[in-house]
């Protein structure tokens, strides 16, 4: 295969490969950093039970299972020459960047199964939560667009 | 025996045994967190290690041709093939454990020697099932899809956690509420690493299998096997 052709190879699993992976990695750092290192917020915080209880389990088994999944998909596309850093890369961004605005509106603001921290101006936290996941969707977007399968078929069908 | 390894049997066994007499199991009686390190080790590390163990390659290679083809035989039985089925399963383990801490069977296993070592035998009988009918690596006749697998994978951990903080907020009644959450909280962190190896291994078997896939599939193209 051709430099260009490998760059355009599997590009679905590049992305989701990433995704996956960036999920896994920023549930990780929410629970280890402001969990268990800071105790910012506990994994339940007794104010929704049904809700809380379900939605923290099914969430903490899916993004265990994606950060170990993300990356044996990982080592597939190595082993098949096929990983595209930047794709996988903004798909990690994509991935960490959606879940922690979903963490931040959905299990926040709606369901109130926990906050960010308990203080009063919880507001600043809220907005910097947010806005940082906005950034890392932002900036996955721009990695995954500019590695879509197109971008690289486009290049060389250029001269007509 | 040459050849046929047993000793990861023997692990598996002892491993199960100490969930259900010896000190730890003596423990388990008076403190919640001695009783979730009990159902750590005995429930979901012994089957664990049961299966990996490869029981049923052990039996088969060293019994007799009849006893083995009646094994065999057994095994592929339509009963066989309901009970070794991810969902079943994963009811029968998963859903287990709620039955236990969510009826008087808990009490009444504190109480009753006996209940006691019922509800032991079925929580290591049933996460061997489970462990066998997700990540088995003896011969599977009727081998389930991964991605149904995977889903109830997921489930099944997603059980797991949500019980440990349930059990967190309604501590069963009669036992020190710290001692309850020092429990649930062991039961959540140390179970979801036994968790990680379990998803580490099915994905590793799928990993595999998709490389012996895709080298098959280049050597019928004509090309050389591509690196693994």
């Amino acid at each position: 295969m051709t430099a260009a052709a490998v760059r355009a190879a599997r590009p679905a699993q590049n992305l989701w490969s990433g995704v996956l992976f960036g999920v896994g990695l920023i549930a990780f750092i929410d629970e280890a950093v402001f969990h268990q290192l800071l105790h910012w917020h506990h994994f339940y915080d007794l104010s929704t039970p049904a809700i809380g209880l379900v939605s923290d389990g099914v969430f903490h088994a899916i993004s265990w299972f994606a950060t170990i999944a993300g990356l044996f998909l990982l080592a597939d596309l190595r082993r098949h020459d096929a990983l595209n850093w930047r794709r996988w890369a903004g798909g990690v961004l994509l991935g960490a960047g959606a879940f922690q605005l979903y963490d931040g509106t959905v299990q926040h603001k709606v369901f109130g199964i926990h906050q960010i921290r308990y203080v009063s101006d919880v507001f600043v936290y809220d907005l910097a939560w947010n806005l940082t996941a906005m950034a890392m969707i932002l900036a996955g977007g721009v990695l995954v667009w500019l590695t879509r399968a197109g971008a690289a078929v486009q290049v060389e069908r250029a001269p007509r | 025996m040459a050849g046929v390894a047993h000793g990861p049997v023997v692990r598996g066994v002892a491993a199960g045994a100490a969930g259900a007499a010896g000190p730890l199991a003596a423990a388990a009686h008076d403190r919640f967190v001695a009783h979730m390190w009990a159902h750590l080790v005995g429930g979901m590390v012994a089957p664990l290690l049961l299966v990996l163990a490869a029981p049923v390659t052990l039996a088969l290679r060293t019994l007799d041709v009849t006893p083995a083809r009646r094994l065999s035989r057994l095994l592929r039985s339509a009963p066989a093939r309901v009970l070794a089925h991810p969902v079943v399963a994963a009811a029968l383990s998963a859903g287990g454990l709620w039955v236990l801490y969510l009826t008087p069977i808990f009490d009444a296993m504190r109480d009753q020697p006996l209940v006691h070592v019922l509800v032991h035998a079925h929580l290591v009988a049933a996460g061997a099932l489970f462990y066998a009918s997700v990540i088995g690596p003896d011969p599977r006749p009727h081998p389930p899809g991964r991605v149904l697998t995977a889903a109830v994978l997921v489930a099944t951990i997603a059980s797991h956690g949500i019980l440990a903080k349930f059990l967190y907020a309604n501590p069963p009644a009669g036992l020190a509420v710290a001692d309850v959450r020092a429990g649930a909280q062991l039961m959540y962190y140390a179970g979801a690493w036994v968790e990680a190896v379990v998803i580490v291994i099915f994905c590793a078997q799928w990993y595999r299998a998709a490389g012996v896939t895709s080298s098959r599939a280049s050597q019928r193209a004509g090309r050389l096997p591509e690196r693994a």
